[in-house]
C-alpha cells in the first residue's frame, strides 16, 4: 500500500506542511485502488465461472434441453466465446458504466442495484450506530471495571455475541418477539398496508415524505430485529477492541499524570484516554463495513429484506454470471471507498500515519 | 400536457393510496421473486403466479382445481379430422385492462392471439429478441417450433392453428402460462416508443388482476380488474410478499402478516396444523419420485435385475422417513390424480428374501452399484440423501453393496442425463399440463434417451403405445392405449417408483375460495377474507 508515494514527484509536494502530505497520501491511496479494482475485477468474473453449471442449463431445470439449443443458447448470451474475450468484453463495458443486463431477469444490473441498495444501505446504518452506540460505552465500561464481575459479564455477551450463528440468531429472535410476544412485525420493510413511490429508497424517509399516517412507525417496528441481527457482531467486535484499546492506554504515564494533576475520572477517561483509544476502534469499526456487508447477506435473506445481500445469493444459485460479477464490483468498489475514507479520517486523527 | 399527466399520476396514487385504508387486501405470502413479467420467456412456477394466472389469460385454461381443459378466451374449439388443425373461436368482448401506462382502444381479437404466438418462434418477429438473452423455453421444451406449421387469422374472432403432424396434448399445452395472450396494441406502443423492455416490467392483459407495482425482492401489488370477462374479483387488491424462507413464511402466517403461504417445510406442518387460526389444505401433487437405474450397462440391462432391486427396497419406510406422511408410495410413473392412472398394476412387493433369489437366479454375484442422490429439496423428494442411505441399508441385505454420490445440483442435472452414467439416479417430475403425454412420453419414450430418460430406455412396445396415444384425440382411445403402458413399465423396470408427495398449503381461516392446483399453481382468482 505505501507503494503509492512513490508516484508523484516530489516537486509538486514540496511542503512538508500543511495540506500537501495529505494529499499526497490520499493520490497515493486512489493510485492503488487501480490495481486493486482490476483484480477484482478478474476474481469477480472467474469466480462465478469456476462453479459447475450454468445459467443455461438451470434455466431448464429438471427438463433436460436438447444440446443443439443449449449450444444456440450459449451463443446467443456470448457464453460460448473464449474466456478472455468475455473478462475484456466485460472490462470494456465496466470502463463505460456499463454492468450488463440479468440472464435471468433481463434488468440492468446497475438499475437493480441502485433500486435495492438503499435498502442495504439504511439496516447497515441503523446497525452500525447501534453497535457504535453501545460498543464504545460497553467496552470502556469493561476496561475501567477490569477484573469484575461486570467486565466480565459484558465480555462474556460479547463473546457469545460474536459467536452467534446470524440465521440461528434472527430465527429465534422472530419466533420470540413476533410469535409469541407479538411485539414486533415477523419480516419485511413496511406493512403491506402502506404503499408509497419510492422517493430516497430510505423507508424511513420515504415514510415520513409519503405523510401516510402510521407509515413511519411501521417502517421504524419493521427495522428493529434486523438491526438488532446485523448489529450484534460488529457489537461485539467493538466492545472487545474498545476494552482492550482502553486498556492499554490507561496505562500511559500520560493518563497516570492526568490523574495525579487531579482531574476527574470522567475527564481522564472521557478526553484523556478514550481520544487516543479511538484509533484502533475506528479502523475497527471500518473493517465492520465487510463484516455487515457479510451479515447483512444472511440477514436480508431471514427477514425477506429487499437489499443487494439476497440479491446476490439468488444470482449465485441461478449462476447469473453478470449479477454476480457486477454485484462483486460494485460492493467491492464501495468497500474500497469506505476504507479509504478510514484511513484519510485516521490520518487526520493521527498525523504521524501520513509520513 | 406534462402537467395533466402529472396531476393524473398524483391523483391515481391518491386514490390508491386512500384505497388502500379500507379495501379488502389479501396478501400471500410468496415464496420467490418472479424472473419477470413476461410468462414467456420464464419456466419458474413463482413467475406464472406472479404474472400468468394474475395479469393474463390464456386461449383455454384448466378448470380450478382440475388437470381439464375449460374455454377462457377462447369460447369454443373444432379439431379437424386428421388432428392437424385446431380452429378456435373467440370470446367476444374481452376487454385489456386499463393502467396507469396503457388505457386499450380495442377489444381482444385474432390479431392479439397470433402476436402472441409469433413472438415466440418467429426469429424474424422484432419481440422475438426484445430484451437481451430473450428466449423461450417452455414454448421450444414443449416442441412447438418443430410442431407448427402456422397461427392464421380466418377472422376477427376466429384463429386457426395449423400443425404439421397430429398431437393430441396440444390442447393442454396451451393452457399453460408460457402461452398467456398479450395485447398487440399494447406491444405496437411499446415498440413505437423504443421501450420494448417494459412489456417484461409493466404486463398488460385480458385476467383477474391489474398490475400496479413491483417492489424488487419485497412485494407485487394488483388490484381487481373491474372490466374482468369472468366478473370483478371480490377482494380488491392482491399483494405478494415476498418470503424467501419458509420457517419466517409460516411465522407470517401465524402473526397475520399474510393470508396464505406456499410451500411450507415438512418440520413445521404439524405446528401449522395446530394452530387454531389456520386452515391447511391438502393434496397429492401431480409429481413423482423415481430411482432411475441406467438400463444401458450390464447388468441393469436385465429387467429381472432391476426387478429384484426394486423388491429389496422397503419404499414405505423411505416415505415415512423423508416425508413424515406427507407422501404415498408410488407404483406407476404418472400420479393417481391424472387420467389414464392404472390402479390395476400390481406394484413390487418389498420382499428381500425373493429379491436376493432372483438375483442368484440372474447370475449376478456381490453387485456393486452407485446411488446418485440429488443435492437439493425439490417437492417431490425432501431429503434424497437420506432416501439414498435408506436403499443403501436394504440393498445391503441382499448383497449388493451400494456407494452413495452426489454433485452439485446443474452438474446433478447435467451427468445424470449420460447415456454412460455409473449408476442409478434419484430424480423427478413435477407435471406440466396434467397430459399423461408429459411423464410418459417426456420421461420414457425412445427420443428423450440421452436426455430427460434417465433410464436411458428404449422399449418398442412401450414407445409404440405411447407415441400411437400421442396422436389419437379420442381420450377413452388415449386412455387405453397408457393404461397398456405403464403396465409394460411395470413388467420392464426401468425405474423403482419411489413416491408422489402431497402439496400442502396453509392459510388463514378467514381465506374463502382458494383451490388448490394439481399443477401445484397458486391461483387467486375467485378467493375472498372474511371481514
Amino acid at each position: 500500500m505505501a507503494g503509492g508515494s512513490k508516484t508523484f514527484g516530489p516537486s509538486v509536494f514540496q511542503r512538508k506542511k500543511g495540506l500537501a502530505p495529505m494529499l499526497r497520501f490520499i493520490f497515493g491511496r486512489l493510485a492503488v485502488l487501480i490495481p486493486t479494482f482490476l483484480g477484482v475485477s478478474l476474481i469477480a468474473f472467474s469466480f462465478i465461472r469456476l462453479l459447475p453449471g450454468d445459467p443455461v442449463m438451470l434455466m431448464s431445470g429438471e427438463r433436460v434441453m436438447a444440446p443443439e439449443r443449449h449450444a444456440e443458447l450459449m451463443h446467443q448470451l456470448g457464453l460460448d466465446r473464449p474466456m478472455y474475450v468475455q473478462y475484456f468484453d466485460y472490462l470494456g463495458g465496466l470502463v463505460t458504466g456499463d454492468f450488463g443486463s440479468s440472464i435471468v431477469t433481463k434488468r440492468p444490473v446497475l438499475d437493480d442495484f441502485i433500486n435495492l441498495f438503499p435498502a442495504t444501505l439504511e439496516l447497515s446504518i441503523c446497525a452500525i450506530i447501534v453497535a457504535v452506540l453501545l460498543g464504545i460505552p460497553a467496552g470502556v465500561i469493561a476496561a475501567v471495571k477490569r477484573g469484575t464481575w461486570l467486565d466480565q459479564s459484558l465480555m462474556g455477551v460479547a463473546l457469545i455475541g460474536y459467536s452467534m450463528p446470524i440465521f440461528w440468531w434472527g430465527l429465534l429472535l422472530i419466533i420470540f418477539f413476533s410469535g409469541y410476544l407479538g411485539w414486533t412485525p415477523v419480516s419485511g420493510r413496511i406493512s403491506m398496508m402502506y404503499f408509497f413511490p419510492q422517493v430516497t429508497g430510505f423507508m424511513l424517509i420515504d415514510s415520513l415524505i409519503s405523510g401516510q399516517a402510521g407509515a413511519f412507525r411501521s417502517a421504524v417496528s419493521y427495522l428493529i430485529l434486523p438491526t438488532i441481527v446485523l448489529a450484534t457482531i460488529p457489537l461485539a467486535v467493538i466492545a472487545r477492541q474498545t476494552r482492550s484499546a482502553m486498556l492499554e492506554v490507561l496505562g500511559e504515564d500520560y493518563v497516570r499524570t492526568a490523574r495525579s494533576k487531579g482531574l476527574s475520572p470522567v475527564r481522564v477517561i472521557g478526553i484523556h484516554a478514550l481520544r487516543n483509544a479511538l484509533i484502533p476502534v475506528i479502523t475497527t469499526i471500518g473493517l465492520q463495513v465487510g463484516v455487515l456487508l457479510a451479515g447483512a447477506i444472511l440477514t436480508e435473506t431471514i427477514f425477506s429484506w429487499p437489499g443487494i445481500g439476497k440479491w446476490m445469493v439468488d444470482s449465485v444459485f441461478k449462476r447469473d454470471y453478470q449479477v454476480v460479477q457486477g454485484g462483486l464490483m460494485l460492493i467491492a468498489a464501495m468497500i474500497m471507498i469506505i476504507n479509504l475514507i478510514v484511513d484519510v479520517l485516521y490520518g487526520f486523527i493521527n498525523p504521524r500515519i501520513r509520513h | 400536457m406534462k402537467k395533466l399527466s402529472t396531476l393524473l399520476a398524483a391523483t391515481a396514487i391518491a386514490t390508491l393510496m386512500a384505497g388502500s385504508a379500507w379495501s379488502k387486501t389479501f396478501v400471500y405470502c410468496s415464496e420467490a421473486s418472479p424472473e419477470g413479467f413476461d410468462p414467456g420467456m420464464y419456466t419458474g412456477g413463482q413467475t406464472f403466479d406472479a404474472a400468468a394466472h394474475t395479469v393474463y389469460n390464456r386461449l383455454v385454461e384448466f378448470k380450478r382445481g382440475t388437470t381439464e381443459i375449460e374455454p377462457a378466451l377462447a369460447e369454443s374449439w373444432e379439431i379437424s379430422a386428421d388432428g392437424k388443425e385446431y380452429t378456435f373461436k373467440l370470446r367476444p368482448g374481452v376487454k385489456f385492462q386499463t393502467t396507469e401506462y396503457f388505457t386499450p382502444t380495442r377489444e381482444l381479437n385474432a390479431d392479439d392471439v397470433i402476436f402472441s404466438f409469433e413472438r415466440q418462434y418467429k426469429a424474424d418477429n422484432a419481440w422475438n429478441k426484445y430484451v437481451p438473452g430473450a428466449s423461450w423455453e417452455y414454448f421450444s421444451g414443449m416442441g412447438l417450433p418443430d410442431l407448427l406449421e402456422k397461427v392464421e387469422k380466418v377472422d376477427d374472432l376466429t384463429v386457426k392453428i395449423v400443425l404439421k403432424r397430429p398431437e393430441a396434448p396440444l390442447l393442454a399445452n396451451l393452457g399453460m402460462p408460457f402461452i398467456s395472450i398479450l395485447s398487440k396494441e399494447y406491444a405496437d406502443k411499446l415498440q413505437a416508443e423504443g421501450k420494448m423492455e417494459l412489456m417484461n416490467q409493466q404486463p398488460l392483459g385480458t385476467g383477474p388482476f391489474t398490475f400496479v407495482a413491483y417492489q424488487p425482492d419485497a412485494a407485487i401489488r394488483y388490484k381487481a380488474n373491474p372490466d374482468y370477462w369472468g366478473g370483478k374479483q371480490k377482494i380488491d387488491d392482491l399483494v405478494f410478499a415476498i418470503t424467501t424462507d419458509a420457517a419466517v413464511r409460516a411465522q407470517k402466517l401465524k402473526a397475520g402478516e399474510c393470508h396464505l403461504m406456499s410451500y411450507p417445510n415438512a418440520a413445521d406442518v404439524a405446528e401449522l396444523k395446530a394452530d387454531p387460526n389456520l386452515h391447511i389444505s391438502e393434496q397429492a401433487g401431480l409429481n413423482v419420485s423415481y430411482l432411475a437405474y441406467n438400463t444401458l450397462v450390464p447388468p441393469f440391462d436385465k429387467a429381472e435385475v432391476r426387478k429384484a432391486l426394486n423388491m429389496a427396497v422397503n419404499r414405505q419406510a423411505i416415505v415415512d422417513a423423508v416425508f413424515q406422511g406427507a407422501a404415498t408410495v408410488a407404483k406407476n410413473p404418472i400420479p393417481p390424480t391424472m387420467w389414464s392412472y392404472n390402479d390395476k398394476v400390481e406394484d413390487d412387493k418389498y420382499d428381500p428374501e425373493a429379491a436376493k433369489k432372483m438375483l442368484e437366479d440372474a447370475g449376478v454375484k456381490d453387485l456393486k452399484m452407485k446411488i446418485w442422490a440429488m443435492p437439493v429439496a425439490r417437492p417431490y423428494m425432501l431429503n434424497a440423501r437420506r432416501a439414498a442411505e435408506l436403499m443403501q441399508a436394504d440393498l445391503a441385505k441382499i448383497g449388493v453393496t451400494v456407494e452413495i454420490v452426489s454433485y452439485e445440483w446443474a452438474e446433478y442435472l447435467k451427468l445424470s442425463s449420460a447415456k454412460d452414467r455409473d449408476g442409478a439416479a434419484i430424480l423427478g417430475w413435477t407435471g406440466d399440463n396434467g397430459d399423461p403425454d408429459n411423464f410418459l412420453d417426456t420421461l420414457l419414450g425412445c427420443d428423450a434417451v440421452g436426455g430427460n430418460n434417465r433410464a436411458q430406455w428404449c422399449n418398442k412396445e412401450f414407445d409404440d403405445l405411447v407415441t400411437k396415444a400421442k396422436e389419437t384425440s379420442d381420450v377413452a382411445e388415449r386412455t387405453k392405449l397408457y393404461e397398456e403402458a405403464q403396465i409394460v413399465f411395470k413388467k420392464e423396470a426401468p425405474w423403482n417408483t419411489l413416491d408422489h408427495s402431497l402439496a400442502v398449503v396453509p392459510m388463514s381461516k378467514k381465506v374463502s375460495g382458494f383451490v388448490q392446483s394439481p399443477l401445484g399453481d397458486f391461483v387467486f382468482e375467485g378467493v375472498d377474507i372474511a371481514e
